[in-house]
């Protein structure tokens, strides 16, 4: 292999109109053009204000209790036999996973813009309960689009969102998951741009999201690469991250892109497997294209129609991928990687009675592929992976599979 | 001078506002298009905007997602739809059509192969609705070698700044899109739609084209006092999800809706003239 130089990636990406290589951008309507240009400019201005900076920190200290841990799970590392592996605990975040990071942002930032109206949307309600949470807080109005079928089976969360105040709007168009989630929040947003602050739960969606969105989950790699030096005095050998949008992976892939020797595995849904065609794995099985404001990898056919996608993981279960990784892919330094159902939840039933440590199915496909490589790496090598979220919100998809219900 | 622009320049010259139905292409059956667009030209149409149907029209409302629904659901792609505009180009040599769709099914075929196959099949204009002219450079210049015009929006939140860099690249007309909003779900303010043409008109002389917000002949009439074209696209695509059952009927019923319009329209322009 020819040696790859990737030391000039920060300052060149994305360039000025939010390109990643051909990937990203801004295809959204004309409407959205102005909001958009608007948000830009404030996060330019705040995300190297000191106040702004000095009120995020306090928040993701004091109200979602980073930094979180890194932990050596000793005992999945005997069992698995290979490289030590090291979980970055984003499932001990306030309200289970590592979205909070960004709605902490997101929503100081539609503070500062004077908007008093918030809209988000959900896959696997996570993102939906983060947004909820910062809402409630700040006193903010919270309407927040899940696709019906997700209404379905994510309940508990659903009824978290509504505890907390906001709005659950069940969308019914499409395959009513995530994507047709998103649709209708842009249509949302479009109709009432002057009043409302889109709070996008992943790296997707036209410039400024994917780099914005990045640089608010960017704390966790920060913070891993710190930890991971003071366990192991070095710098991991490889990085893995179940990919979604693709906004956990990116953050923690991002700080170490430079960092040559690290490898990275993004880890796609396979849902009843690739050949299947009942997947969400653009990266794997995909092709480039616009969705959602930019260009990516998506799932779609011959005509350019965007097809269906299949996870057990709400979160997953999404045709695109964010325009970062796409680039990522195509230029070598990220590997994108993918794990069926069955192997997520064997992944889930592992650590859960290895480690004590129950995680969330979006979670369960890192895991399963790091069941995959550790025993390919020697002993003196590590892997840190991250566990986005904590599994209480797949109780009942995790029943179901064994034949039970609540 | 393209069919667009030549179109224009008859209707000004006989002191007329143009009327632009839309209809999204193969809905409900495909074979229904074609007929209703040589419908839609006889009941006063001068310009035909076509729909491309695309599986998520994010800045349509219901009405015209389910019209993409209903055309998908027979796979209509784009290249049915490029068939389609051959077909009606071998009886009408002159009512220019637009396709207005998303990029996505556009890139999918490849931006050189579809201009050459576009210009082919007799397509006069492209608009996709979430490809900006900042994104559509390479498509626009494909085009371009066709002579085929690029049409772009303009919105209520569009700055000043950005109309004159907007007009700068548009050609055929220019399309101001009369709400904040997405398609067939809000009423137009007529007097903010009056002051933002009249802004727009600092910064070029082709034609303004509104749309959005248009749902009967007294919105139609009003209009068509400000713009130099009317378009209309909800109403009459409700209009054809009420026939779905019976679609022999629905060419005729589509086009005495617009024939009610283009009479409101025509009443408004003598009483000017
Ligand atoms: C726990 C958890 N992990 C991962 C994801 C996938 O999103 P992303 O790829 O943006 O991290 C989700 C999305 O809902 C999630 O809840």
């Amino acid at each position: 292999m020819p040696e790859l130089k990737f030391t000039d990636y920060f300052k060149s990406y994305p360039d000025k109109e939010g390109h990643f290589g051909p990937y990203g951008g801004r295809f959204v309507g004309e409407t959205l053009m102005g909001a958009i240009y608007e948000l830009e400019e404030a996060y330019e201005q705040y995300r190297n204000d000191p106040q702004f900076i000095a009120e995020m920190d306090k928040d993701l200290a004091d109200f979602v209790g980073r930094p979180s841990p890194v932990y050596f799970a000793e005992n999945w590392t005997k069992k698995l036999g290979g490289a030590q592996i090291y979980l970055k605990r984003e499932d001990l975040n306030h309200t289970g996973a590592h979205k909070v990071n960004n709605t902490i942002g997101q929503a100081l930032l539609a503070k500062r813009m004077g908007k008093t109206r918030i809209i988000a949307e959900t896959g696997a309600g996570q993102h939906g309960v983060a947004t909820a949470t910062v809402a409630a807080r700040l006193g903010l109005e919270c309407i927040v689009y899940m696709g019906a079928e997700d209404v379905q089976r994510q309940a508990q969360n659903v009824y978290r969102m509504k505890l907390l105040g906001a709005e659950v709007v069940p969308v019914q168009s499409g395959a009513k998951t995530l994507k047709d989630a998103l649709n209708e929040a842009l249509r949302d947003w479009v109709t009432n741009v002057d009043n409302t602050f889109y709070i996008i739960g992943t790296v997707a969606g036209p410039h400024p999201y994917p780099a914005m969105v990045r640089d608010f989950q960017a704390v966790i790699g920060r913070e891993a690469k710190n930890q991971m030096l003071n366990a192991t005095g070095k710098l991991p050998d490889a990085l893995v991250a179940c990919i979604g949008g693709g906004s956990n992976a990116i953050g923690l892939f991002y700080p170490f892109i430079e960092d040559e020797s690290v490898a990275m595995y993004g880890v796609e849904g396979a849902g009843h497997g690739i050949e299947s065609g009942q997947h969400s794995a653009p990266l794997c099985a995909g092709t480039p294209g616009v969705l959602h404001g930019n260009r990516t990898y998506l799932m779609q056919n011959k005509a350019g129609q965007i097809t269906a996608t299949h996870s057990i993981s709400a979160g997953l279960d999404y045709p695109g991928v964010g325009p970062e990784h796409a680039w990522l892919k195509d230029i070598g330094r990220a590997n994108y990687v993918c794990v069926t159902d069955d192997e997520a939840l064997e992944a889930f039933h592992e650590l859960t009675r290895t480690e004590g440590i129950i995680p969330a199915l979006e979670t369960s496909h890192a895991l399963a592929y790091v069941k995959k490589l550790a025993p390919t790496m020697s002993s003196d090598q590590t892997i840190l992976v991250n566990v986005s979220g904590r599994g209480d919100k797949d109780m009942h998809t995790v029943a179901a599979m064994a034949g039970l219900s609540f | 001078m393209s069919r667009i622009s030549e179109c224009f320049a008859n209707l000004k010259a006989d002191g007329q506002t143009a009327l632009i139905p839309y209809v999204t292409a193969g809905d409900p059956e495909p074979w229904v298009t074609v007929p209703l667009l040589h419908a839609l030209v006889d009941a006063g149409a001068d310009i035909i905007e076509l729909g491309v149907p695309f599986s998520d029209p994010m800045s349509d409302g219901p009405v015209i997602q389910k019209a993409c629904e209903r055309a998908l659901k027979n796979d209509v792609t784009l290249q049915h739809v490029l068939d389609m505009v051959r077909q009606f180009r071998d009886k009408n040599k002159t009512t220019p059509i637009v396709l207005m769709g998303y990029d996505n099914p556009i890139e999918a075929m490849g931006y050189a192969v579809f201009a050459e196959k576009a210009a082919e099949a007799g397509v006069d204009g492209v608009l996709t609705v979430d490809s900006p002219p900042e994104e559509s450079s390479v498509l626009r210049q494909e085009l371009d070698k066709y002579e085929i015009d690029s049409i772009y929006l303009v919105a209520p939140t569009t700055s000043a700044e950005r109309m004159q860099r907007i007009a700068s690249f548009a050609k055929g007309f220019i399309y101001y899109v009369s709400i904040k909003g997405v398609t067939g779900t809000a009423a137009l303010d007529v007097s903010e739609v009056r002051g933002k043409l009249a802004q727009l008109r600092q910064y070029t002389d082709l034609p303004l084209g509104v749309g959005f917000g248009i749902r009967d002949g007294q919105s139609a009439a009003a209009v068509s006092e400000i713009a130099d074209a009317v378009v209309i696209g909800s109403t009459l695509v409700r209009c054809i999800e009420e026939h779905e059952k019976r679609p022999e009927a629905l060419p005729a019923a589509v086009a005495g809706l617009l024939a009610e319009m283009r009479h409101a329209i025509n009443a408004r322009d003598l009483a000017s003239a």
